[in-house]
């Protein structure tokens, strides 16, 4: 009897918290088969972001940190200063990371950190039920927005990756989605060399996922996967935007 | 043969394992679990594959594919 897949080692029993469809638990997944080909679980720590993966530390066997809101980049920064031999990912959802979070992950890039960061993009604020995040596309509805996102009122969405990548501290940044196994395959490719990035100490990598949210965009989980399809990725295209890891 | 086993006290019952699925093998099952959910269950065990889709497409992990 061989197996062909089951749970990674890095990751707890613990059944997790997320909604039905969430591509989180995708990701925490493919962060934990990564800890587990590179060999490294021993010496990760995590740090939590205020958000949906704010429990995110249960399912992991590593240490977590749980940080101030949007702070996960700081944090990871004097984590990594303080113990250099550990590996340090910061994990954190458009609403961290993108708004009240913009200047520490924008400064963790231009000091080029060697740190990990796993940014959730689900163009909403989820745990607080549904508010318009700096991600939200133009005409999503949002209850903050409930005639849809209006440009004259509340600006353009934020394309993360496009923007670290004028920075030349960044070293690592790649768009990916979990919507198919194709795409997850190619997500799982990315997470792990933005870890053996840190490994081999290339400096700051940061890894964008376009995840769904069946719950806060009132869809069925097929539906909620035809809108980061037909919606999301035409605003956020995938691909690499930067990579100089092997300079 | 390979063959996979859900874990119902794990599953959500969101079906992406029985749309990944490229044998249409896995369906809803007819019973309520632990959790209040019909978990997805394994249907057509002889056209498993062992191809992992399932697994991959899994957001709560709940899935470990076997060849025996």
């Amino acid at each position: 009897m061989t197996i062909l897949a089951k749970k990674p080692q890095s990751m707890t029993d613990k059944p997790m918290h997320y909604c039905p469809g969430c591509g989180h638990g995708i990701v925490h997944r493919l962060m934990g088969e990564a800890f587990d080909e590179l060999n490294i679980a021993d010496r990760v720590i995590g740090v939590a972001p205020v958000g949906c993966a704010v429990f995110a530390d249960d399912y992991f066997t590593c240490d977590t940190v749980q940080g101030a809101h949007g702070r996960g980049p700081a944090i990871a920064t004097g984590i990594k200063r303080c113990k250099p031999s550990a590996i340090v990912f910061s994990y954190q959802g458009d609403g961290d990371l993108a708004s009240i979070g913009m200047a520490e992950i924008v400064h963790a890039a231009v000091r080029s950190e060697n740190i990990t960061v796993i940014f959730i993009n689900n163009a909403i604020y989820g745990m607080t039920g549904g508010q318009m995040a700096p991600t939200t596309l133009v005409g999503q509805v949002a209850t903050t927005a409930p005639k849809g996102r209006d440009p004259k009122l509340q600006g353009w969405p934020i394309n993360m990756c496009e923007m670290l990548a004028q920075i030349t501290g960044s070293k690592y940044l790649e768009r990916v989605a979990v919507d198919t196994p194709q795409n997850v395959m190619k997500a799982k490719k990315a997470i792990k060399k933005a870890f053996e990035n840190q490994v081999k100490g290339v400096g700051f990598s940061m890894v964008e996922v376009l995840s769904q949210c069946p719950t806060n965009w009132h869809a069925s989980v097929p539906q909620a996967l035809e809108f980061v399809r037909t919606k999301m990725m035409p605003q956020y295209p995938l691909g690499v935007f930067k990579d100089e890891g092997a300079n | 043969m390979p063959r996979i086993e859900v874990d119902a006290n794990r599953c959500k019952a969101c079906y992406l394992c029985v749309s990944a699925c490229p044998k249409k093998c896995l369906g809803k099952s007819k019973t309520i679990s632990k959790k209040g959910y019909f978990p997805a269950v394994m249907e057509h065990p002889e056209n498993c594959i062992g191809c992992t889709m399932c697994y991959m497409m899994c957001p709560d992990v709940a899935i470990t594919v076997i060849k025996e």
